[in-house]
């Protein structure tokens, strides 16, 4: 149980910038999720966190003390791999000790805690295998069990998920959020899975090429991304994002994305249209309707390109004049191919970037 | 089918090629002396054991025996003992030069022997190495080294480096790391070289002929080729004393095969 402060860590590899200037605080107790595609810095930033790595400039800070050039063994961090990393000439049982007795624990402590973490993780059966006689799950497991027996102040994942198969990693994750919510521990979790990182998370931290976008809650960074790469990366299929302007028309105003042309609320603050470099308009697919909504909405007429069948949903392929479109809806909501659709997008679901930051409407 | 076939005999020819020699020493230390002098030879010996006896007994091979197993045995360790920290240090360890550290060691291996054996000699000489089992360790724990370097550097580069972070994290410093974790892993790599080290130091002839020139601290290859009489030559004695020296070899290869086959394959297959 702990909390971390990173205090503007950079990182470079010779000449190349991974991570510029990052500064977060992980509350204790807290599941912090560092997402992000491929390359975005986000390992980089956990084995920095573990001292597995040294930060070129900037401060880790464990419950306030600064441990940014302590090696890994003294900060009293546990860390699960992506690979597992369990050492393949121990038993699970001495894999699981294995860090308890480089800490000359007692016998008596380390018999306890891994009966405890066997019984939490249904491993008692397994405690005489050898890692080469176990599933990938179970390994995966071990690997678990071999960092809850420190009891550290900070558990460290490293996409630990990404080597099962879909099945098992839903039910992992399942386990995991349970794990934390028994444990209470503080957990950072490194992952490219938005999915894994909205379910698991408490606070994700958004990560694109060396920088923090965007810190929030799941729902905050799903409904408010603050600006269009968190909006497109969060979501699937991704938000609609249209580039266009934004004009006056009489005494309302106008997104204007090719030829097509969107009424829209005014936003808040003074507008300087002239100077803004990009605009872009964001619509997720499944915000919009086929029926008219109760609230305001703003009507296009599309012509429906292709249908994918999803089971409970259809994703239906559109072209709104010369925009393409990506549209969600429920399965039953009868559509048919190469024919016309009414869309409806509600206003209040509607982002809008300018310069590539959020605007809110007024 | 044809590609099988052409394997097939490929194999049988190459393995008979390769153990005629042996199994016409083994013909030769089984015959009788009239049968070793036979003209057309004889296949099917009927002399019994006495030429082992003789060679054993007459020719004092147990002493040479002896100094084999003390000389290979302890080149082997100290070869062990040098190298793997090296080698782990060289493919593992965020070192300055390494490459030319690595390239220098193959460079030592392959010195010709003729051209180091003047300075060897004298260095042993101003020592006081010559005629002393030390003495003989000196150029066999060098001349072995970069191979056993080699063999394991490659073996322990193969390693995921993941292990070595969960060891860290887990609280192990370098050597725990090296000595808990990685060498372990390492374990065909290590048979593979002790047992590459051994068969060489236990088949040195130039070097223990120049260093050692009394006959009890003589080894296996050296005792067996000063077996040569003034006027005859003891053919008898000579192959069952040749069949004894490779017997060790074979068992020892035959016990740890597995090992080594698995060593001689690292990094083609992933465990």
């Amino acid at each position: 149980m702990a909390d971390l402060v990173l205090h503007t860590i950079s990182k470079s590899f010779g000449n190349v910038m991974v991570l510029d200037d990052i500064s977060l605080r992980v509350p204790d107790g807290g599941f912090t999720i560092l997402l992000g595609p491929s390359g975005c810095g986000k390992s980089t930033l956990l084995r920095i966190i573990a001292g597995l790595e040294t930060q070129t400039a900037g401060e880790v800070l464990i419950d306030g003390e600064p441990v940014g050039h302590r090696s890994p063994k003294d900060r009293d961090i546990a860390m699960v791999f992506q690979t597992y990393a369990l050492y393949p000439h121990l038993t699970v049982r001495e894999n699981m000790a294995f860090g308890l007795k480089m800490r000359k624990e007692p016998r008596q402590l380390i018999e306890a805690r891994i009966q405890e973490a066997a019984e939490l993780l249904g491993l008692a059966e397994l405690l005489g295998r050898k890692p080469k006689e176990l599933s990938g799950g179970q390994r995966q497991r071990v690997a678990m069990g071999r960092a809850i027996v420190r009891k550290p102040k900070l558990f460290l994942f490293d996409e630990p998920l990404s080597n099962l198969d879909a099945r098992l990693r839903t039910s992992m994750r399942v386990e995991l959020k349970k794990l934390h919510e028994r444990l209470g521990a503080t957990m950072i979790y490194v992952t490219h899975d938005q999915v894994e990182a909205m379910t698991l998370g408490d606070t994700i931290v958004v990560l694109d090429r060396g920088k923090i976008r965007q810190v929030g809650s799941p729902a905050r960074i799903y409904n408010e991304p603050s600006d269009p790469f968190v909006a497109g990366f969060i979501g699937s299929p991704p938000m609609n994002l249209l580039e266009g302007q934004l004009r006056r028309q009489g005494g309302s105003w106008c997104f204007q994305a090719g030829s097509l042309s969107l009424p829209v609320p005014a936003i808040k603050g003074p507008m300087p249209i002239e100077q803004v470099s990009r605009t872009v308009l964001g619509i997720r697919p499944e915000d919009i309707l086929l029926a008219p909504p109760s609230l305001h909405a703003i009507t296009v007429q599309a012509d429906v390109e292709v249908v994918e069948d999803l089971g409970a949903d259809q994703i239906l392929h559109v072209m709104a004049a010369d925009a393409r479109l990506v549209v969600r809806v429920p399965q039953g909501q009868f559509v048919k191919l190469d024919g016309r659709v009414t869309m409806y997008f509600p206003q209040n679901r509607l982002h809008l970037f300018v310069d590539d930051r959020r605007a809110d409407w007024a | 089918m044809t590609r099988r076939v052409l394997l097939g005999v490929g194999i049988t020819l190459t393995v008979a090629v390769s153990l005629f020699p042996f199994l016409w020493f083994v013909i030769t230390s089984l015959k009788t002396q009239r049968q070793v002098e036979a003209v057309p030879p004889t296949w099917l010996p009927t002399g019994g054991v006495h030429f082992y006896r003789s060679a054993l007994v007459d020719y004092q091979l147990t002493d040479y025996i002896l100094n084999s197993v003390v000389v290979a045995g302890s080149t082997t360790f100290l070869a062990l003992l040098i190298g793997i920290p090296a080698a782990y240090a060289l493919a593992r360890l965020r070192l300055p030069g390494k490459g030319w550290i690595l390239g220098g060691l193959l460079g030592i291996s392959m010195f010709p022997q003729i051209a180091i054996a003047g300075p060897v000699w004298r260095i042993l000489d101003q020592l006081g190495g010559l005629n002393t089992r030390w003495g003989l360790l000196l150029p066999y724990v060098t001349l072995t080294l970069p191979l056993v370097i080699w063999i394991l550097a490659s073996f322990f580069r193969e390693l995921p480096g993941e292990l070595e972070e969960a060891a860290r994290v887990d609280g192990c410093s370098t050597w725990q790391t090296m000595t808990r974790v990685m060498l372990p892993l390492a374990t065909p790599g290590i048979f593979t070289a002790g047992i590459l080290t051994f068969i060489y130091a236990w088949n040195e002839f130039f070097f223990a002929l120049l260093i050692l020139t009394q006959p009890d601290k003589q080894t296996l290859p050296v005792g067996i080729a000063l077996f040569q009489g003034e006027f005859t030559m003891p053919w008898g004695e000579l192959a069952a004393a040749s069949v004894l020296a490779t017997l060790p070899l074979v068992i020892l290869v035959l016990l740890f095969q597995r090992w080594i086959v698995s060593g001689l394959s690292a990094g083609a297959v992933k465990g």
